[in-house]
């Protein structure tokens, strides 16, 4: 036998131990990783689980195709969100797919009607006067509430609530102004002390409803005021369905959330609407250290009855000065007002972070916004139904394997050992991480997302056989088996990356391009491309290396696979040089 | 060892094989028939489009139906005012496809089946389609093909060369129009699932192509410093070399599609899976096809009409006429060579044992073996 002793070859067949124990810590780590999580099988999509998929398709209003943007796109898939999880399932999940599409996936058990309903119509937003509010969790009721009279005068307003005041350049009045900023300040600085700030009204609220005498003193008042009373909105089934049903004119009970903490409102009717913001963005002010504020610009409408409604409101003493922001029945925001805001824009400040204030003002604008959804497919599987295709997919899964192991067994005989532990390994590998990426990613396995497995079973042994080929050339010239695996690897490495980069790509495009099933495909397509990768270099070669020491190999024992008489070679010949190309320099 | 090995084994010293290239004239012919019998199909048949793709709604109902396919037809034509089309699948389930309706309609529709049916209108499955939903799908898989087409030819482009990548892109096509023309001739229905299929295929012809192009590639670095063999000569033993391992890849891909085919299609009846695998499985078998029938002659064709190798086969051929009025045989040289451009450590090929063969073999692997006289 050659000694490979000197050289590259020594360098290239060095460590394959450690390539191996490598793999294998990813491999225990990850699968350590899986049942740490305690997701040890892989979520499942709805075609396989049973449950009802919908596929919407936001289309502009004429003119305003670029209100299709990622900002609206995920401001729909937000409210989406709490519509659907407002039926009381909060398993179902609202997402993007490519740059127009919003998937909802809901699962079985839910009246899927009433979500196709829910997520269907576009977005109401509603400004209401708050008539009263009261925090439902036990622990913010017990913090004082300082600042119940004078709203104006000093920092003893401690109010986490954000407020509104007209924008620095609007023609409000100028102590207005004057306050807000140092207040702002003084605001700021509070919730950066406090956290859990508790705001204003709470001890003295519960009396309040019946003193309201302002705007909603109707006949129903006292049904509305039962309610209230009644309403406890730390209850998670609540929370999302309390102020679902009411009308703009009306008065109404809401939930909403400040600071972490839940509170229910009592809410005047609506005095401006969504569509009178004409727009609202998050910026940070650095004039006056306020952080992070919305500005509203209202339309011209919109502005007369917002200087109303703040006109008003502004008299009134907390929580009566406030007014809450209510998307789809649930306050988002419930800003105090100091004075009239006529110049028809405003900005609500307080301790906001960057992501909230987008978010706030994500939602003031989306009442305004010229997208609606198309309802472009609507799947309904029966549990049934998609158990009986997971388990077809698993039954063709294993029978395709099976198939796949027995032709290498045929074909490529003690080779086997070699190439059986790297399929499994893949597969072990594509498990695990499909199961982690459940939780992860929100990575869903479905029907062609297990086809994709299925066929990538093809790729990975196809690595195999381009070594092994690449190894049995080697063999046929005549070579041992040691300098045949390392002469035979770095031609093999090229294909092999070559033709899993082609299939990359393929999944790449795919993947980012497509929409719907297509996704779950190439998804899992690209995933087993890339850990075919990782195996045939971190475990097949390495294995393939270390396996050549022995004897069984070496030897090329007849039920190796690499037997030189079966596989006709050439009687081995001493050469001192080895001729490349089909050269003749003699004759060229 | 099994028959393939040692068949492999003269296949790779070039004792056998198959003129690819020099009969590539009767390949092109008969895939431009394909072609041609594609295109006719598709034209005149026209794509049996499922219902993905027309807008309207499938409902699956439980196994074990008792109803008749022509009852629930009727039930289902009663209950929407529209044609419907029922399958009875294999597990006695019946699906049940109209087209047409809005996705608003259909729940009234499935509660009027259900109750027709006599099962819980729970138990039905239904897939609710607007007309656009298949265009956009139709529309983004165009768009995904054209931009992978771009890519990959700009890859190979750079890999290999630009000849290679003209040529894998035109093996690529081939390999789709042929997937689609078979769908037109058969009628099989084309629903997401079909194009699913159709876009692996991408990934898949080129898998094949790309490993014969790898050893072509290898075997012409240093073509122009010899006179033995033309291009065409050099391909077509590529083809012959990897043709083991192209067989052995196909089989090996088609066995898992295979099994999803036939659990699909023989338990399921229809669905995905069945969609999937079935165009997986015609346009693998096109993929392997063209990547040895199409894309290497075809290469070797774009070659062969530059000038350099112009200049080679004149030049071998004059040498080979020269060799036959001599009545010798062109012995090859390699003793010493000076063009070794391989790094590999000379150990590695150095293996011992008496010479039995004169120096002069030439053995490079998969490369002219000396005994191609």
């Amino acid at each position: 036998m050659a000694a490979p002793k000197r050289g590259r070859s020594a360098s290239a067949q060095s460590k394959p131990g450690r390539s191996l124990a490598l793999i294998l810590i990813a491999i225990v780590a990850l699968t350590g990783g899986m049942f740490a999580s305690g997701h040890t099988t892989p979520r499942l999509g709805i075609d396989l689980a049973g449950g009802t998929s919908i596929t919407l398709r936001a289309v502009p209003e004429k003119g305003q195709e670029s209100a299709v943007n990622k900002t609206n796109m995920d401001t729909a898939v937000d409210i989406m969100n709490r519509r659907v999880n407002g039926l009381g399932v909060s398993e179902a999940e609202v997402q993007t797919q490519g740059t127009r599409n919003i998937i909802v996936n809901i699962p079985k058990g839910t009246n899927s009607e009433e979500a196709r309903q829910q997520v269907g119509t576009t977005a109401k937003l509603y400004f209401r006067p708050v008539l009263a509010t009261e925090a439902s969790s036990g622990a913010a009721t017990a913090s004082p509430s300082p600042s119940t009279s004078s709203s104006a005068s000093s920092s003893s307003s401690s109010s986490a609530k954000p407020k509104a005041t007209g924008s620095s350049s609007s023609s409000a009045t100028p102590s207005a102004t004057a306050t807000s900023q140092g207040r702002a300040a003084s605001d700021a600085l509070k919730a950066a002390a406090t956290s859990s700030a508790s705001p204003s009204a709470t001890a003295s609220s519960s009396a309040s409803p019946s003193a309201t005498s302002s705007s909603a003193a109707s006949a129903a008042a006292a049904k509305l005021e039962a309610q209230y009373t009644a309403l406890d909105c730390s209850k998670k089934s609540v929370q999302n369905t309390a102020g679902k049903d009411s009308t703009a004119k009306d008065a109404t009970v809401a939930c909403g959330k400040v600071s972490g903490v839940w509170y229910k409102y009592l809410l005047g009717p609506a005095a401006v609407d969504g569509t009178d913001v004409k727009k609202a963005s998050a910026v940070f002010n650095t004039t006056s250290a306020a952080g992070w504020q919305v500005t509203m610009d209202f339309t011209g409408g919109g502005s007369k009855k917002f200087a109303t409604i703040t006109g008003e409101l502004a008299k009134n003493t907390s929580p009566q000065n406030e007014f809450g922001i209510v998307l789809d029945g649930q306050v988002v925001s419930s800003p105090f007002v100091q004075g009239a805001i006529t110049g028809g824009n405003a900005e609500i400040s307080g301790s906001f972070t960057q992501e909230e204030a987008q978010s706030l003002a994500n939602m003031l604008s989306y009442g305004a916004l010229p997208l609606t959804f198309h309802e472009d497919s609507v799947t309904t599987v029966t549990a049934a139904l998609g158990g009986e295709q997971l388990h077809a997919g698993l039954i063709a899964g294993a029978i395709g394997l099976a198939l796949v192991v027995i032709y290498l067994l045929i074909f490529y005989r003690g080779l086997s050992v070699i190439a059986i532990p790297s399929l499994l390994v893949s597969a072990i590998l594509t498990y695990v991480i499909m199961a982690l990426l459940g939780p992860g990613i929100g990575f869903a396995l479905n029907l062609p997302a297990v086809c994709g497995a299925i066929v990538a079973i093809g790729i990975t042994a196809d690595s195999f056989i381009v070594f092994f080929e690449r190894i049995r050339d080697e063999i046929r010239e005549g070579r041992s088996l040691r300098p045949s695996v390392e002469r035979a690897w770095p031609r093999a490495r090229r294909t092999i990356l070559v033709s899993d980069f082609v299939s990359f790509l393929a999944a790449a495009v795919l993947f980012i391009v497509t929409v719907g099933k297509v996704q779950g495909f190439a998804f899992t397509l690209g995933l087993t491309t890339v850990l075919d990768v990782v195996v045939v270099f971190l475990f097949t070669k390495p294995l393939m290396t270390i396996l050549a020491r022995r004897k069984f190999f070496a030897d090329g024992h007849k039920w190796s696979g690499i037997d030189p008489k079966a596989l006709g070679a050439k009687p081995p010949l001493r050469r001192t040089r080895r001729p490349s190309a089909p050269v003749d320099p003699k004759e060229a | 060892m099994s028959k393939l090995g040692s068949i492999g084994a003269r296949l790779h010293r070039g004792e056998v094989g198959y003129d690819f290239v020099g009969n590539r004239k009767i390949w092109y012919g008969i895939s431009i028939l394909i072609t041609i019998t594609a295109i006719l199909g598709l034209t005149v048949r026209g794509l049996n489009m499922g219902i993905e793709f027309q807008g309207g709604a499938a409902f699956t109902t439980p196994k074990h139906m008792s109803a008749s396919v022509s009852q629930a037809e009727k039930y289902a034509q009663d209950a929407s005012g529209h044609d419907a089309v029922v399958q009875k699948l294999g597990d006695g389930s019946l699906r049940i496809q109209i087209a047409g309706i809005d996705t608003d309609k259909s729940d009234s529709i499935k509660t009027q089946l259900a109750k027709d049916l006599n099962v819980s209108s729970e138990n039905i499955a239904a897939d609710l389609v607007g007309p656009s939903w298949g265009d956009q799908i139709a529309n983004k898989a165009w768009e995904g093909l054209a931009i992978f087409m771009v890519l990959v030819v700009i890859y190979l482009a750079i890999a290999f060369e630009w000849r290679m990548a003209l040529a894998a892109l035109v093996a690529l096509i081939h390999d789709i129009t042929i997937t689609i023309g078979i769908y037109a001739l058969v009628g099989f229905e084309v629903t997401p699932g079909t194009v699913i299929g159709l876009l692996t295929i991408l990934g898949y012809s080129l898998y094949d192509t790309v490993v014969v192009f790898d050893s072509l590639k290898e075997q012409t670095k240093d073509i122009t410093k010899q006179t033995r063999w033309t291009y065409s000569d050099i391909a077509n033993r590529s083809i012959n070399g990897t043709l083991v391992r192209s067989i052995n890849t196909t089989v090996v891909a088609l066995l898992p599609v295979g099994a999803l085919l036939f659990i699909g299609g023989g338990f399921l009846g229809a669905g995905v899976l069945n969609d999937i695998s079935l165009s997986l499985f015609v346009g693998l078998a096109a993929g392997a096809y063209s990547s040895i029938f199409i894309a290497t002659p075809l290469v070797a064709d774009l070659k062969e009409a530059e000038p350099q190798m112009k200049a080679l086969k004149k030049r071998v051929l004059a040498k080979r006429a020269q060799a036959a009025a001599q009545g010798d045989q062109p012995e090859p040289e390699a003793t010493d060579r000076s063009d070794d451009d391989y790094d590999e450590p000379e150990d590695a090929a150095a293996v011992v044992g008496p010479r039995a063969q004169p120096a002069s073999r030439n053995r490079g692997r998969g490369r002219p073996s000396g005994k191609r006289r």
